[in-house]
């Protein structure tokens, strides 16, 4: 059999097919924080405490409401939006006009709020979520055995993706919002409610992570630390694909899963490092990142 | 005139001190995961479990006055060794217990040794800290990783599992584990035929369980602990790796896993423990306390905060005794020719290399429709006897003993 380094070609395959499935976790995150900084200039830390509030919303409304996985994947990103919304209402909005550094300390400080006061109802060692009957199971492809669920993980990812990126970049909403972060006065002098588009980014940008906390919730432990395990990857990606960059979250974050992937199969200590590395690599050579275009 | 009212005065402070001389005093620190993976097997329900063994001890000796302090390690040898040497040094604390997490473990027992301090090891589970690296002030507590391999890997492979492949947490923890069952496995006839190692805290196991089913080994044996055993069974789960003929080996799992992964993705899983909250009256009893002092009714006590427990107390007997904390080498002497006897474990000894004996527990996860009542989890397969669960004391290679 064909072999590359030791490694048979099928095994390769599936560790491909496999870095993709986590780099559709990485777009979908990727893409909430790029969407977050793009258009409003803050560093959002609480993004891995909004990704663990939608798994656990998920947890919690199968637990108290009966409301399965499916409805769950649309209820629970509009809840931790809602309470997106609030935080951006209630403390955000003050900040924008100073530098970025506050703004990473106040949501690295709810981040912390957020994971503590969730360990303290419900312990570190996580809770249990099933996948959904509908996709349970898998198929075998040959050269490994693909489980639907993770199947179902890449196509919605792409999906979410996809959409995004062209409401921001190809229609009249998002060419609204990029020009009120480029030109607040002159777009609000045009009778556009800026405030409140900016509120609704961040809900949006924070119902994205939470959408992915559901996806992950019946793969992933649901623990308290399950975001910030995660935050710091997503955070590297983001600054390697150009910090206000959609485009540039979406490719670099399935492209590093895959590197990742293969990173697991060659040099498996390294696999949580590799990211890094690349990142520092990116920053010396292009510190806008790959596709960035701000300075 | 003044001078000798200032001397009488010393003299009547020297005289007030000499009446309490009786009193022994104690300081005591609980070292844990309070915040990550290993949190919910040791952390806060090990500070409450310490807080019991106190109150039960005081209750019968009122001279001996305990202070306990509590601290994270965070899975850090090197904060772990900053905070012992911080709380031996300012903060006068006697002894230090618990520490899941191994490579905090090995840093803080070279610490309270260059300190003449005591550490008892509840939480940690390299079997080196009763070998290679053992010492006069350390004793090792409630299981280790020999005694893990020796009970799951030897019962899985007389019962036909003789092919195995390793998913171990790259550090000292998981290489310990994997060494000590590798060693088991290949003792009773079975073969290694494949390992990986992950990095500690990995949420992904798809890539590193794909490797595993290519290697078509009979058993899995998951080198690892806490969330990343969680993960590794979640998505071995969706895998089918279960469905495809492999089983797991929890080489290390605790109650509060099984809790975690619920009944329905962990039954069938075979382990081994030291002691469990519903095997008998006793037990059954101190987890109503230690659910009423944490707060947690839903939430059962692991085989480490119950070593907590039987530790604190041993460690207070021996010091009522020598009626001294101070010198550490001395109290962990005392520890070591007085034979053990508490409500959780019931009679055994410390060894001379510091490896506390009592006997291991075969469990095998129960199966949904098995399950009466919240934590009733574990059915037992086996009793082995505390001669046999423990590794041999002349295959340790410890210097104290060999010397």
């Amino acid at each position: 059999m064909f072999e590359i380094l030791g490694i048979p070609l099928t095994a390769l395959f599936g560790q491909l097919l496999i870095g993709l499935i986590n780099g559709s976790f990485y777009a979908l995150l990727s893409l909430g924080l790029a969407v977050i900084f793009g258009m409003l200039n803050i560093i959002n830390f609480s993004h891995g405490a909004q990704y663990m509030l939608g798994a656990f919303a998920a947890y919690l409304l199968l637990q108290y409401s009966g409301l399965g996985y499916w409805p769950a994947l649309i209820v629970a990103p509009v809840l931790v939006g809602i309470t997106g919304m609030i935080v951006e209402r209630l403390f955000l909005q003050w900040l924008y006009k100073l530098d970025h550094l506050y703004g990473l300390l106040l949501t690295f400080g709810l981040a912390l709020i957020v994971e503590g006061v969730a360990r303290n109802f419900f312990g570190s060692a996580g809770l249990p979520y099933t996948v959904p009957e509908s996709l349970q199971g898998g198929r075998n492809l040959g050269f490994m055995f693909l489980p639907n669920y993770r199947a179902w993980v890449i196509v919605a990812s792409l999906t979410i993706c996809i959409g995004t990126w062209f409401v921001i970049e190809r229609t009249r909403l998002g060419a609204y919002l990029r020009a009120a972060t480029e030109n607040p006065t002159l777009v609000r002098a045009f009778g556009i409610n800026v405030s409140r588009m900016i509120t609704l980014t961040y809900g949006f940008g924070v119902a994205l992570a939470a959408f992915a906390g559901v996806m992950a919730a019946p793969v992933y432990n649901v623990s308290p630390q399950m975001g910030s395990e995660l935050i710091i990857v997503v955070f590297a990606v983001v600054v390697i694909g150009g910090m206000g960059s959609i485009l540039g979250a979406i490719i670099t974050g399935f492209g590093l899963g895959v590197i990742e992937g293969l990173t697991k199969v060659f040099v498996p200590e390294a696999s949580n490092t590799v990211i890094f590395v690349i990142m520092a690599i990116v920053l010396l050579v292009r510190p806008a990142g790959l596709f960035g275009r701000r300075g | 005139m003044r001078k000798t009212l200032g001397l009488a005065a010393l003299a009547a402070t020297l005289a007030c001190g000499g009446a309490n001389a009786q009193q022994v005093n104690v300081k005591i620190g609980v070292l844990s995961d309070m915040s990550s993976l290993y949190s919910d097997i040791g952390g806060a329900g090990s500070v409450v479990a310490a807080k019991l063994a106190i109150a039960d001890f005081t209750a019968k000796n009122p001279d001996v006055k305990v202070e306990l302090i509590s601290g994270d390690h965070q899975n850090k040898p090197d904060i772990g060794s900053q905070k012992a040497n911080q709380w031996y040094d300012v903060d006068k604390v006697d002894m230090i217990i618990d520490t899941p997490n191994s490579g905090v473990a090995l840093a803080v027992s070279q610490v309270t040794a260059s300190k003449n301090k005591i550490f008892i090891v509840s939480g940690a589970a390299a079997s080196d800290l009763t070998g290679p690296k053992c010492n006069a002030n350390t004793i090792h507590w409630t299981y280790d990783t020999w005694m893990l391999a020796n009970g799951t890997g030897k019962a899985l492979v007389k019962t036909g599992g003789d092919t195995w492949f390793f998913l171990t947490a790259d550090y000292a923890f998981g290489h310990a584990l994997e060494r000590d069952t590798a060693a088991a496995v290949e003792a009773n006839g079975g073969k290694v035929v494949g390992k990986v190692r992950h990095p500690l805290n990995t949420n992904d196991f798809s890539s590193f369980l794909l490797q595993a089913q290519a290697s078509k080994a009979k058993i899995i044996g998951l080198a690892n602990a806490g969330g990343d055993t969680i993960n590794a069974i979640k998505s071995g789960a969706e895998f089918g790796i279960v469905k495809g003929g492999q089983k797991f080996a929890g080489l290390l799992v605790f109650a509060s896993d099984v809790i975690a992964l619920g009944l329905p993705t962990a039954q069938g899983l075979t382990l081994t423990e030291t002691w469990y909250w519903d095997m008998n009256d006793a037990n059954r009893a101190w987890t109503k306390r230690w659910q009423a002092e944490r707060g947690a009714a839903g939430k059962f006590p692991t085989m480490v905060q119950a070593g907590v427990y039987s530790g604190v107390t041993h460690y207070l007997k021996a010091v009522a005794a020598l009626k001294s904390a101070a010198d550490g080498k001395a109290v962990v002497a005392e520890m070591k020719k007085t034979p053990t006897d508490d409500p959780l474990f019931g009679k055994g000894t410390v060894r001379a290399d510091g490896r506390k004996l009592h006997p291991a527990y075969l469990f095998e996860v129960k199966a949904p429709s098995e399950s009466k009542y919240p934590g009733d989890i574990y059915k037992i397969r086996a009793t082995i006897p505390a001669e046999e669960a423990f590794r041999p004391l002349k295959e340790g290679n410890c210097p104290l003993v060999s010397g």
